[in-house]
């Protein structure tokens, strides 16, 4: 205390001990803590390719991608009608069907409702899309969340058409 | 802690306590002087040690035989109920035990509630409970996915989800808790690790709760401070002891109408369904000891003030002690806080009652209106009834009014009368 000199020079190496015993806790935590993530076996099952060949209009099928179920649905002309007339300020998070489904007759997204990640039942609900069960929230015919607890419309996973009868997703 | 100068008669024992103190410790615990007023709610703190110790005794037993690994779980637990000698019976106490702990813990709660056991000086020890409640949900939570049914499936991923909510790194913490893009094999072997361990953690915090309860003493039915040890108190053993013992029996009669007599009614029928990703049961809800909080979850319409408003409805509880603002603890001298806290009571079993119910019509208006009275009762009843509410007379101890020098003249005069 009585020499200013001396108690800065102490200062200074406690600040610096301090930062470098913080940065090595963390260095050696994060392994611990990374450990947790999706480790290579589960990121090596990044795409799915499906054989859409059977689907006939109206029908729809549920696969498996990443563990998650995905929606792969043919629409009718009806269906396909309905989710492009609606007025785009009606919907809670608006987005076009347009950009929702590239070709319009097939319907590909993740069966994951986006409030609490049950699997929403098909041609159900007050919109004849999806409902979920689990906490009743209704999504129309292009997956879109209409009425109930989800902050958002229906996910749509990355795919492409490999060829007519083929879809991969991922 | 009035037993520092204690000497063991033996030598060995001088000799032992001397270098570890433990005797000195069983000598505290047998003296530790007890309000002699305590009535059989004040018994559940001994009943909650025996559930948690019935519970790892048991889950010990069970993880020598089940497998966790998403392919086999269901199977070795039908395998633990079939095949293993008495499997059936370790493995119903266990699930049967989880809801008679939370039974438990509930009454020894709103116990606490009515007795104003939370107040000054015992705010550490009220915490304490909290966070071994809050334990004990998420120890029951990662139990009940184990068996890897329909139940365990769709009940962790809609739980997990509700991290989601959480704006901007929502979806990055429930990847991480999933250890995959969905619930899957790399989540239930993590949940195992973590129910096996979190208990022991409740144990130590147990530890804690107690000592931190050794330091003021016991609350008890009156609420007002004792001089200990004095007439009003008694020495934990054999008084207590023995008192304890005979609830804890009548807890074990009910106990075990639900381990031989109906195992499964606390339970769900879709949990002996193995887990399907593709497929959502029909009608997802959560284990009874936690309808109330999932009540409040839905009632909101919006996700993240959903979760919100179900996390707050337990700090809320966190920060009791200083939301309640009288100076007096017993709901007997309370006479508008007694009316709230049967409010309350009843408000909590419509929730959980709601929480059963498909959230839709009537049912979720009913809801909606029990999560805001939820909240109406600890943030503005609780501190204004503190100023508002005329209490009535404390007495200066507890053998004061019985042996007639209460402070209350009416209460004298009409004992004199009697004479």
């Amino acid at each position: 205390m009585s020499e200013d000199k001396k108690v800065k020079r102490r200062d200074f190496i406690f600040t610096a001990s301090y930062a470098l015993g913080a940065v090595g806790v963390g260095a050696a935590a994060w392994p611990l803590i990374d450990q947790m993530n999706p480790d290579a076996s589960e990121r090596a099952l990044a795409s799915t390719e499906v054989d859409i060949s059977g689907i006939e209009r109206g029908q729809s099928i549920t696969v498996l991608w990443r563990g998650k179920p995905v929606f792969i649905k043919r629409r009718t002309e009806e269906e396909i009608k309905k989710a492009r007339k609606v007025d785009l300020k009606e919907l809670p998070d608006p987005e076009k069907d347009e950009d929702r489904a590239k070709n319009p007759e097939w319907l590909v997204m993740l069966g994951m409702c986006t409030h609490l990640g049950c699997v929403p039942l098909g041609n159900k609900g007050e919109y004849d899309g999806w409902f979920c069960p689990c906490h009743g929230s209704h999504y129309d015919t292009s997956g879109r969340i209409r009425k109930g607890p989800a902050p958002t419309n229906l996910e749509i996973p990355k795919y492409e058409f490999i060829s007519d009868s083929t879809i991969k997703i991922g | 802690m009035s037993d520092n100068n204690y000497t063991p008669d033996s030598k060995l024992g001088k000799w032992f306590n001397d270098r570890l103190p433990l005797l000195t410790l069983s000598k505290h615990l047998q003296d530790y002087p007890t309000p002699k007023n305590l009535n059989y709610w004040w018994t559940f703190g001994g009943i909650l040690t025996f559930c948690l110790m019935t519970q790892i005794v048991t889950g010990l037993i069970l993880a020598m035989h089940y497998v966790a690994h998403a392919d086999m779980a269901f199977e070795s637990v039908e395998h633990i109920m079939r095949n293993v000698n008495y499997g059936w019976l370790i493995r119903y106490v266990h699930a049967n035990g989880a809801s008679m702990f939370f039974l438990a813990v509930y009454i020894h709660i709103f116990r606490s509630l009515y007795y104003g056991s939370y107040k000054s000086p015992r705010e550490i020890i009220w915490i304490l409970g909290m966070i071994i409640y809050l334990l004990m949900m998420m120890t029951a939570f990662m139990g009940y996915v184990l068996p890897w049914g329909q139940m365990s499936f769709w009940g962790a991923t809609v739980i997990t989800n509700l991290f989601s909510a959480i704006p901007l790194i929502g979806e990055s913490i429930t990847t991480w808790l999933w250890g995959g893009y969905s619930v899957g094999n790399p989540t239930l072997t993590r949940f195992f690790s973590l129910h096996y361990l979190l208990p022991f953690l409740i144990l130590g915090l147990v530890v804690l709760h107690i000592w931190a309860l050794h330091v003021p003493g016991n609350n008890n039915p009156i609420g007002i401070e004792l001089k200990k040890p004095s007439k009003d108190t008694v020495p934990f053993h054999p008084y207590i002891v023995i008192k304890d013992l005979f609830a804890l029996l009548l807890f074990l009669i009910i106990f075990a109408f639900f381990v031989f007599y109906s195992p499964n009614i606390l339970g769900h029928a879709d949990n002996y369904i193995e887990a399907n990703p593709v497929v959502t049961p029909a009608h997802i809800v959560p284990e009874w000891y936690l309808l109330p909080f999932y009540a409040i979850l839905r009632s909101v319409p919006d996700k993240l003030l959903g979760v919100i408003a179900m996390f707050a409805a337990i700090f809320v509880l966190v920060i009791l002690p200083w939301l309640d603002t009288s100076k007096v603890r017993s709901a007997i001298f309370r006479p508008l806080y007694k009316q709230f806290y049967w409010f309350l009571v009843a408000d909590v079993l419509i929730l959980g009652y709601m929480g059963a119910m498909p959230a839709e019509g009537t049912y979720l208006l009913i809801a909606r209106v029990a999560t805001g009275y939820y909240f109406i009762h600890f943030l503005i009843i609780l501190p204004l009834l503190g100023y508002k509410e005329k209490t009535l007379e404390v007495p200066l101890s507890i053998m004061e009014p019985v042996l007639g020098g209460s402070t209350n003249p009416s209460f004298t005069k009409s004992q004199k009368k009697n004479i």
